[in-house]
């Protein structure tokens, strides 16, 4: 098998699923029992809380624990959105964001608030310019995605914190679900007051991820209850999720250190040779994320080139998991201009540190007999 | 061109005449300590003036480090360069624009009398150079944002600018050992932190109470020393149990009176603790008619057991000027965690605010704690805690 689909999700690491499995049987109590059990489990939660801290130069108690990206999205836009519509109810984002965050903004519209959705150009990043001019007196919050999904096309966060930063009263919402640990991305130096992050695209576990919240940023709550997690996600700890997703996201970090260079070589192995192949259409660009490439095969139903590959055994994806099954042309990739040709017929290969140049060999010698049988 | 220096300032250690070297030395080395996860940097002693050298070494996190370090006065990022013209004016250029400032002024001085342009007219040299060659800064002779300095040594020159305040105080550790009575609370931390910043090292005593205090009474406790250790290398913290001689008390003594007695022996232990390890005295955090235990009356009372130094720098504090340092050193998160200690656990009805040392004698006199306090010495547990992270010891290294 050679899985090329780890934008959609990722295999969770082995060592990942034994500390959920270790953790869920050896610290089962409720964190917040007074008792000795509960009082270890509150220990592990902590030292779970300050190794993710740690790791991504914050403190410990700005990270918050969810069950994934689209909780993440969603608590920091309506958390946003509800705690400071006195103050404002415009919200600035992108025409390119992961449906959690734009189908958000789509409710909150229903709800009075005004959205303005930045364009982007051909590569897929949006202007500072079109940024600055559609901040108003009553913005609150920008929110920007990192990497794309579709396209890995990365948008320049810090600079956007830095013009946020001009205007004290409005937040800055990051969604580093596809960038975290495969670009770069400072919280602090960049000014971002809230970051989403999921588990299961670092071969952590689906149903886990955390949240940056700045010290002394406030949001309205989309879960009320126990008051876990600074009462801004209430409900008995997932403890052992919590604990998988620190694990994952340190061999993650551990991994980036060793194998960042390989995935490079792979990267661009699969741009120049895809780039070579008649009728494929490169989408991204080498500006973007290393580990996603996005090509389109016009004329060819991107449907069945994923079935004909899964006949050997690979797996990429048409456009990103969660719309796919939306029979319709990207909305991403029709964002960035493209026309109905290429944006109806993308296909994204999204790699992993865990791949390997044989397998991308082999996936490149595969995918020329593929389109070659399917041209005919 | 970069930055290869860090400039520490001690004003207070240069007084101190005789013992002058040893201050130093113990700086010097607390310096080391701390910053030994930096093996390319050294720490280097010259009249007056305390360096790090870099060694390519980033110096952000190295003045972080700095900043916990009781002694340092205050630190400059510091540039080395020849006497030569040329280079110093890069230098002073490249320390300006390195800077926070708006506004500057220079300022030359000249130790080494051998080099040929005086310092006045150094001043005019190197301020023209900076404003031809920049553009935004102005100079301010009178209040500058940033003080350009440029001390010509005979072992060359050095350039500074923005000054990093720092901690104050005396290095732990040049004033001997005193014992910190930890409870849990907001105060003892920071009476242990102010000990600290006059240069005395701290160990710690607990008294728990299990089972009405729970595990994580006893860790954030633990936490507390823990964050400590931030200022300090290690603080010892020695765990006595006190259930026993708590229930005896209560069973022996008149309820209004159990609190001044459990103090007294709890001082009693502390003392016996201080000598069998050589500290010279007790340090609390009681501040003067906070609480019933607190009164004038109370501290006479309790201190006649002992002839040891109580040391009390939060006497003359309001609560909030404690809970701002609390919050400072970020002991407050900790200490506010809602678990019960044994002084709040067993806390009487209506404690006595005027006890007398007759009335308490008399109360004692009917009572024999000494063979419970022995049992809780022999008892005692002593936990190391470090500035260093033990992953090795980590309960759960392997989950994470």
């Amino acid at each position: 098998m050679i899985y090329l689909d780890n934008s959609a999700t990722t295999k969770p690491h082995p060592s990942v699923l034994q500390s959920f499995q270790d953790a869920s049987e050896k610290f089962f109590a409720n964190p917040s029992s007074i008792h000795q059990l509960g009082g270890a489990a509150e220990r592990l939660l902590t030292r779970a809380r300050e190794q993710i801290a740690e790791i991504l130069n914050v403190q410990p108690d700005e990270i918050i624990f969810t069950s994934g990206g689209t909780e993440g999205n969603n608590m920091a836009i309506k958390g946003v959105a509800f705690n400071y519509q006195q103050r404002g109810k415009h919200i600035i984002t992108t025409e390119i964001e992961h449906p959690s965050v734009y189908e958000t903004c789509k409710g909150l519209e229903k709800l009075g608030f005004e959205i303005t959705y930045l364009p982007v150009n051909k590569k897929g990043v949006i202007s500072l310019d079109d940024l600055v001019k559609a901040i108003r007196d009553d913005t609150i919050l920008i929110s920007v995605m990192h990497v794309n999904n579709e396209l890995g096309s990365i948008q320049p966060i810090e600079e956007i914190g830095k013009i946020a930063a001009n205007y004290p009263k409005l937040f800055f919402h990051v969604d580093d679900v596809q960038g975290l640990g495969k670009v770069p991305l400072s919280l602090t130096d960049s000014g971002v007051d809230l970051c989403t992050f999921s588990g299961h695209k670092i071969h952590g576990l689906n149903g886990t991820g955390a949240m940056y919240v700045k010290k002394n940023t406030s949001l309205f709550p989309l879960l009320h209850g126990g008051g876990q997690e600074l009462s801004l996600r209430s409900g008995t700890e997932n403890l052992a999720g919590a604990v998988s997703f620190a694990k994952a996201l340190r061999l993650h970090d551990e991994e980036r250190r060793e194998k960042y260079n390989e995935l490079l070589k792979m990267r661009s192995y699969l741009f120049d040779s895809l780039t070579n192949i008649d009728g494929v259409i490169m989408n991204s660009t080498l500006e973007g994320a290393p580990h996603i490439i996005n090509i389109s095969v016009p004329h060819l139903k991107p449907e069945v080139v994923i079935h004909q590959l899964s006949e050997y055994g690979i797996y990429i994806s048409t456009k990103s998991a969660c719309s796919s099954k939306q029979n319709d042309i990207s909305r991403i990739l029709a964002a960035c201009g493209h026309d109905r040709d290429i944006s109806a017929t993308a296909l994204r290969i999204s790699l992993s540190y865990q791949n390997t140049m044989a397998e991308v060999e082999k996936f490149v010698e595969t995918f020329k007999l593929v389109i070659n049988q399917l041209s005919q | 061109m970069q930055y290869d220096h860090i400039l520490i300032r001690y004003g207070e250690i240069a007084l101190k005449g005789n013992n002058r070297k040893f201050f130093l030395n113990t700086l010097q080395q607390n310096i080391q300590q701390k910053l030994k996860g930096f093996p390319n940097i050294r720490v280097k002693k010259t009249q007056g003036r305390m360096f790090v050298l870099l060694n390519g070494q980033d110096p952000d996190p190295i003045i972080e480090i700095c900043k916990n370090i009781f002694g340092i006065y205050s630190l400059s990022l510091a540039i080395k360069v020849s006497h030569d013209l040329e280079e110093i004016k890069e230098a002073a250029l490249y320390a300006l624009q390195n800077s926070k400032a708006k506004t500057f002024k220079v300022a030359v001085r000249r130790a080494d009398k051998k080099f040929p342009i005086g310092s006045q007219e150094m001043n005019h040299i190197l301020g023209g150079h900076l404003l031809q060659n920049t553009s935004g800064f102005t100079v301010d002779v009178h209040e500058p944002d940033v003080e350009i300095k440029v001390e010509i040594r005979n072992t060359g020159t050095y350039v500074t600018s923005d000054v990093i305040k720092g901690l104050g105080g005396l290095p732990v550790g040049s004033s001997s050992r005193t014992l910190l009575l930890l409870s849990g609370g907001i105060d003892s931390p920071v009476a242990g932190y102010l000990a600290m910043k006059r240069g005395v090292q701290v160990d710690a005593i607990h008294f728990h109470s299990p089972p009405y205090t729970s595990e994580r009474a006893k860790q954030k406790v633990i936490d507390l020393a823990k964050t400590l250790t931030k200022y300090t290398h290690k603080i010892n913290v020695h765990l006595v149990p006190f259930t026993k001689l708590q229930q005896e008390i209560f069973k022996q003594i008149p309820d209004r009176y159990t609190m001044t007695v459990m103090r007294r022996v709890m001082v009693k232990i502390s003392e016996r603790v201080c000598q069998e390890q050589g500290i010279l005295s007790m340090t609390t955090g009681e501040s003067l008619g906070q609480v019933a235990s607190q009164t004038m009356e109370s501290m006479n009372v309790i201190n006649e057991v002992t002839n040891y130094p109580i040391i009390r720098p939060l006497v003359a504090m309001d609560k909030e000027e404690v809970v701002a340092i609390a919050k400072q050193i970020d002991t407050y998160d900790i200490s506010i965690r809602p678990y019960e200690d044994c002084c709040t656990i067993f806390m009487p009805k209506s404690p006595a605010t005027n006890p007398t040392r007759e009335k308490i004698n008399h109360f004692e006199s009917q009572a024999d704690f000494s063979e419970l306090m022995e049992e809780a010495i022999k008892e005692m547990t002593v936990i190391e805690v470090t500035d260093q992270d033990d992953v090795a010891d980590d309960e759960f290294a392997d989950l994470l």
